[in-house]
């Protein structure tokens, strides 16, 4: 009876250590993606802005613009993670 | 001797579960979430209407607060993103602006520290009101062709409208409404997480170890008052990119070329 008591509660932790696990790893790949993008969106829109200052205003808007896009994907991430988690 | 070791987080649910304070049990009820955003309506109206009333011609500080924000609006989000036609929705934009605004930045207050913006209720209702804005707004202006133009973009090989077709059709009815949503919330929330984890750290570190140790609660205080500078500009920033994503989703409805 106690084995059996025993081996309810260590599947049950497994699965909250599991959902952890599967938690963290959801958001970390998430987050790799939209930090590449981000990085590309910004360093283009600095070399942009360093060409030409004049035009700064349009490409900071545009950029801005990028940023959300590609920031979006991470936020889902971090949705998911407290979906997987709970 | 507990460092940093045995320190555990509360419960998400504790950190933006708020009890109700009146009318409780009603459909109604009142908890702070409720409470600052009928504080921030008020503050906005008080604002604007009292820096508008009497139109001086050398304004005094509030009236060129009022009439800066005016500008910033009109001149950087509405005529250069939905088109010069369209000063007709400067107060829709302003109003947004505005209100997400001082919602976030409750976020940084003493004693108050909470942004309403962090519960999905306030975002998604903002989303849901601009995704039936601009849907309402294509169709009235472009009639059918505004989904058809979305679903079918010229210039693409037909064969590849197979692949095409249901992105922007996810993309125009789904994704869209969610991730503006999904932004904010997430913004909001991440932050006060943030803040609410360095908090107790201090607080950890203060009362957890003896003596000289406690010297090791500077480290957390010191990245507290930095991420709430950070927070400041989030909070600007998220106003200003749900506007201007609102923006720009009104001139795609309105012009078929941008």
């Amino acid at each position: 009876m106690s084995t059996v008591l025993l081996a309810a509660q260590q599947a049950g932790e497994l699965k909250a250590g599991l959902q952890s696990i599967g938690a963290g790893i959801v958001y970390g790949a998430a987050a790799i993606g939209p930090g590449i993008g981000i990085g590309l969106v910004v360093g283009n829109a600095i070399q942009a802005m360093a060409r030409q200052p004049e035009m700064q205003g349009t490409i900071r808007t545009t950029m801005f613009l990028g940023i959300a896009f590609t920031e979006a994907l991470a936020l889902f991430g971090f949705v998911l993670f407290f979906l997987a988690k709970s | 001797m507990p460092l940093l070791g045995a320190f555990t987080f509360p419960p998400i649910d504790e950190l933006f579960r708020w009890k109700d304070i009146w009318f409780a049990g009603t459909p109604l009820a009142i908890n702070k979430t409720v409470l600052l955003v009928l504080i921030s309506s008020a503050l906005i109206c008080i604002l604007m209407i009292g820096g508008s009333r009497k139109k001086a011609l050398r304004p005094g500080p509030v009236q060129n607060v009022v009439e800066m924000t005016y500008e910033f609006i009109d001149n950087g989000i509405t005529k250069d993103v939905v088109g010069h036609d369209a000063t007709r929705y400067t107060p829709f934009l302003g109003t947004l602006f505005l209100f997400i605004l001082f919602l976030n930045i409750w976020e940084v207050i003493p004693a108050l520290q909470f942004p309403p913006t962090a519960r999905m209720g306030i975002p998604g209702f903002l989303a849901l009101m601009v995704y039936v804005l601009y849907l309402y707004t294509g169709f009235r202006y472009q009639g059918f062709k505004y989904l058809t133009g979305h679903l079918f973009p010229p210039g693409v090989p037909i064969a590849l409208y197979i692949l095409v077709t249901p992105i922007e059709f996810v993309q125009l009815f789904l994704v869209r409404p969610f991730s503006l949503a999904v932004r904010l919330l997430a913004n909001m929330m991440a932050g006060h997480i943030l803040l609410t984890a360095l908090a107790l750290l201090t607080a950890y570190a203060l009362t957890h170890n003896p003596g000289i140790l406690k010297v090791i609660a500077v480290g957390p205080f010191l990245l507290n008052v930095g991420v709430t500078g950070f927070e400041i500009l989030v909070a600007f920033l998220q106003a200003y990119i749900f506007t201007l994503l609102t923006a720009v989703y009104l001139g795609d409805a309105l012009h078929p070329e941008h």
